[in-house]
């Protein structure tokens, strides 16, 4: 515990924006055979750093098979609202999910990033335990402590019952039990955030283990048995209060970014493909008169590509899909930035207009027909995936794994790990950094990325930017 | 400089009974200050208030529920003792109890510096139940009791032995008058602190005015009730 509050922790994202940048990014290792322990890789982000862009350490674990994909801080910016009454927990721990073992390794930052290492480790048990869900996932801190999202409900196969939240104490990291007390209609689950002051939760939704773990079911996407729906929650009283079906062709509804400034009732949501052309879509969802609303408001046409380029599973289709794996939203909330993992781009979208996005900046990398290399040359396998903004909203980075299985059926010749960054212009426009490229140990790929002192995708903030 | 003889006059003619009076009065307000200014305490959520609905109204509407909640917690715990005292001849065994219960909650905050989670359960739209529970749940309301029943021997000192009943309703509105004081004083403290953020220094204020007291605020109610022992059992 401190005396003062955590000198990360900032009121609104307008003061988060004004803190000092980035020194280290965190970015997990995964062995996609499960040869090797999956890792927590620290790299060195301060510019005119002698190690500026390389992996300084690396925290191995003790396990095979953990499947790592995304992870989260113990504790965010969110700690400064007088309700959660923990002003002065520290942002140190990572918490860091196995997706396929269900096991769950806390790991401390400090005193150095340099020096992290394990602090605890949660054996799968006791998450089949206390809560009778499988495949941790999303980790979001907020007012009852650690959350966390899981991909399968009880049983070898994870479907004996449907996956939800769990919560973790965010001192002990003693795994608490389910969060939700009424799931209303929900089934399946995937990513999950929420506005604060308004007191609402949104969660999206992938699968179930047998629909992922060995990798995409073609049978079950082109009968559009993933999941195509968003829930909306009543985050205190833990209830399903609304849930809404894009429609069963939009597949996958995957990652949820509200705006982050907690007086703006929106948020945006990527859905991967749309099984009637391929198209990979951009959601805006809205509060307005107590109800949630949400309509599509940008997609993205799949590219024809000889068969002669194409996997086996999309030869059929002569065409790659774009599939929207991840999106980002800059914490000023103008730029929404899209992964196209399967055509190869990073999009920025200006959504200062959020139901009407429009494209303002796009970098080609990687690809499964364009296979664009990098501007230094070298050659970048995957997509864009897992994008992080630095809280300044000035650098982008991204890595280019999606999950072990996919990724082999996608992207046969394999997806050796790769970490890049793009400049931001503060008007729009982006472009990759000719100097920053993460070179990564054989054998592993590489996930989510978080950075020290917190980044888009982790910090909720309880007041507005004024 | 004749303000200042006439005061010191004043000074000099009070008795140490109205010297006690006076203290356990400040000690009252000073508690009441001491709630106010602390962020834990809930006057950040006036100026997200404020802030959310764009408009200084929201602010001043939020502190109402905050000041509200703190009262009524005040009053639940002292109007219990309020009764208890008017039975006379207990009234010493009961200033102990209440001192070693006030002690007894110091030294429980000093092991468990948990915060309790239920209270994470309470809705933002519920200020006057978070500010009612938090008061609770932290002992601020129990800190009161040894100055409220010092506050009720000064009185009784004062009148002498009155009916039970009439000694009731001394209490009631003693019981009364100091949650309301009190209530005021941290109402002030923290709009002030909130008008300060809001208006003036920004959000930055709220971080850096939070200070992590969980420590001295065990301390200091094992400190009151230590005070309270000792005046009970001389």
């Amino acid at each position: 515990m401190n005396i003062r509050p955590d000198p990360t922790f900032h009121a609104s994202p307008k003061l988060a924006m004004e803190a000092p940048p980035e020194s280290f990014a965190y970015t997990v290792l995964l062995s996609p055979d499960f040869s090797k322990p999956d890792a927590l890789a620290v790299i060195d982000v301060k510019p005119g750093s002698s190690t500026y862009g390389q992996i300084v350490h690396t925290v191995t674990m003790p396990n095979k098979g953990d499947e790592f994909h995304h992870f989260g801080w113990n504790a965010c910016s969110s700690s400064l609202s007088p309700l959660t009454g923990h002003a002065f927990l520290e942002r140190r721990y990572l918490i860091i999910p196995g997706m396929r073992s269900s096991r769950i390794y806390i790991v401390d930052t400090k005193p150095d990033p340099t020096k992290a290492a394990i602090h605890k480790i949660i054996e799968p048990e006791e998450i089949f335990r206390k809560t009778g869900y499988s495949r941790p996932h999303t980790v979001h801190c907020g007012p009852e402590g650690i959350y966390i999202s899981t991909l399968g409900g009880g049983g070898k196969n994870g479907t004996d019952g449907p996956p939800g939240v769990f919560i973790m104490d965010c001192e002990t990291f003693e795994v608490l039990g389910r969060w939700e007390l009424d799931r209303g209609p929900q089934t399946l689950h995937y990513d999950f955030w929420w506005n604060l002051p308004r007191d609402y939760m949104v969660t999206s939704e992938w699968a179930l283990p047998p629909q992922f773990e060995n990798g995409i079911v073609p049978e079950d996407l082109l009968s559009n048995k993933y999941g195509h729906r968003i829930h909306f929650w009543d985050l205190r009283a833990r209830r399903n209060v609304q849930t809404i079906d894009l429609g069963a062709n939009h597949q996958m509804a995957l990652e949820v970014r509200p705006a982050h400034d907690p007086i703006r009732e929106y948020g945006f949501l990527g859905v991967v493909v749309d099984t009637t052309n391929l198209e990979g879509s951009i959601w805006t969802w809205w509060r307005e008169g107590g109800k949630f609303h949400i309509e599509k408001t940008a997609t993205i046409p799949p590219e024809p590509a000889p068969k002669e380029q194409l996997p086996p599973l999309l030869q059929g289709f002569g065409a790659v899909p774009p599939l929207v794996s991840d999106i980002d939203l800059s914490m000023d909330d103008k730029f929404l930035y899209v992964a196209c993992w399967g055509t190869g781009e990073m999009r920025q979208y200006d959504v200062r207009d959020p139901r009407k996005p429009k494209l303002a900046g796009s970098v080609h990398i990687g690809g499964i027909a364009r296979r664009t290399p990098h501007p230094n040359g070298k050659a970048f396998a995957g997509g864009p995936q897992m994008v992080e903004i630095s809280r300044d909203g000035k650098r982008v980075y991204w890595t280019n794994s999606l999950y072990s299985t996919w990724d082999n059926q996608f992207y046969p010749d394999g997806v050796p790990g790769a970490m890049v960054m793009a400049n931001a212009k503060p008007d729009g426009g982006l472009e990759l950094a000719k100097d920053y490229w993460v070179n990564f140990p054989d054998g592993y790929r590489s996930h989510q990325v978080r950075l020290d002192g917190g980044d888009c995708s982790t910090d909720s903030f309880c007041y507005p930017s004024v | 400089m004749l303000d200042g003889f006439v005061l010191l006059s004043v000074g000099l003619t009070l008795s140490a009974a109205d010297w006690t009076l006076a203290s356990l009065w400040l000690a009252v307000i000073a508690s009441g200050l001491y709630h106010g200014v602390n962020p834990g305490m809930g006057w950040p959520l006036a100026v997200s208030a404020g802030l959310m609905e764009r408009s200084p109204r929201a602010l001043v509407a939020a502190l109402g529920p905050l000041t509200a909640g703190h009262l009524l917690a005040m009053l639940l715990v002292i109007l219990p003792f309020a009764l208890l005292v008017a039975v006379i001849e207990w009234q010493r065994t009961i200033q102990i109890g209440a001192s070693l219960l006030v002690i007894a909650f110091g030294l429980f905050r000093l092991a468990n510096r948990r915060h309790p989670r239920v209270l994470a359960r309470i809705s933002p739209a519920q200020l006057g139940l978070w500010s009612f529970a938090v008061a609770l749940a932290h002992g601020a309301a129990l800190m009161l009791v040894p100055i409220y029943l010092g506050l009720c021997r000064e009185a009784e000192l004062d009148r002498g032995h009155a009916a039970a009943g009439a000694l009731i309703n001394t209490n009631l509105g003693m019981a009364v008058l100091v949650a309301i004081v009190h209530a005021a004083a941290m109402v002030a403290a923290g709009g002030c602190c909130a008008w300060l953020a809001y208006r003036y220094l920004g959000l930055k204020f709220i971080s850096q005015s939070w200070f992590n007291l969980d420590t001295t605020w065990a301390v200091s109610l094992i400190l009151v009730g230590t005070i309270a022992l000792v005046l009970g059992l001389i």
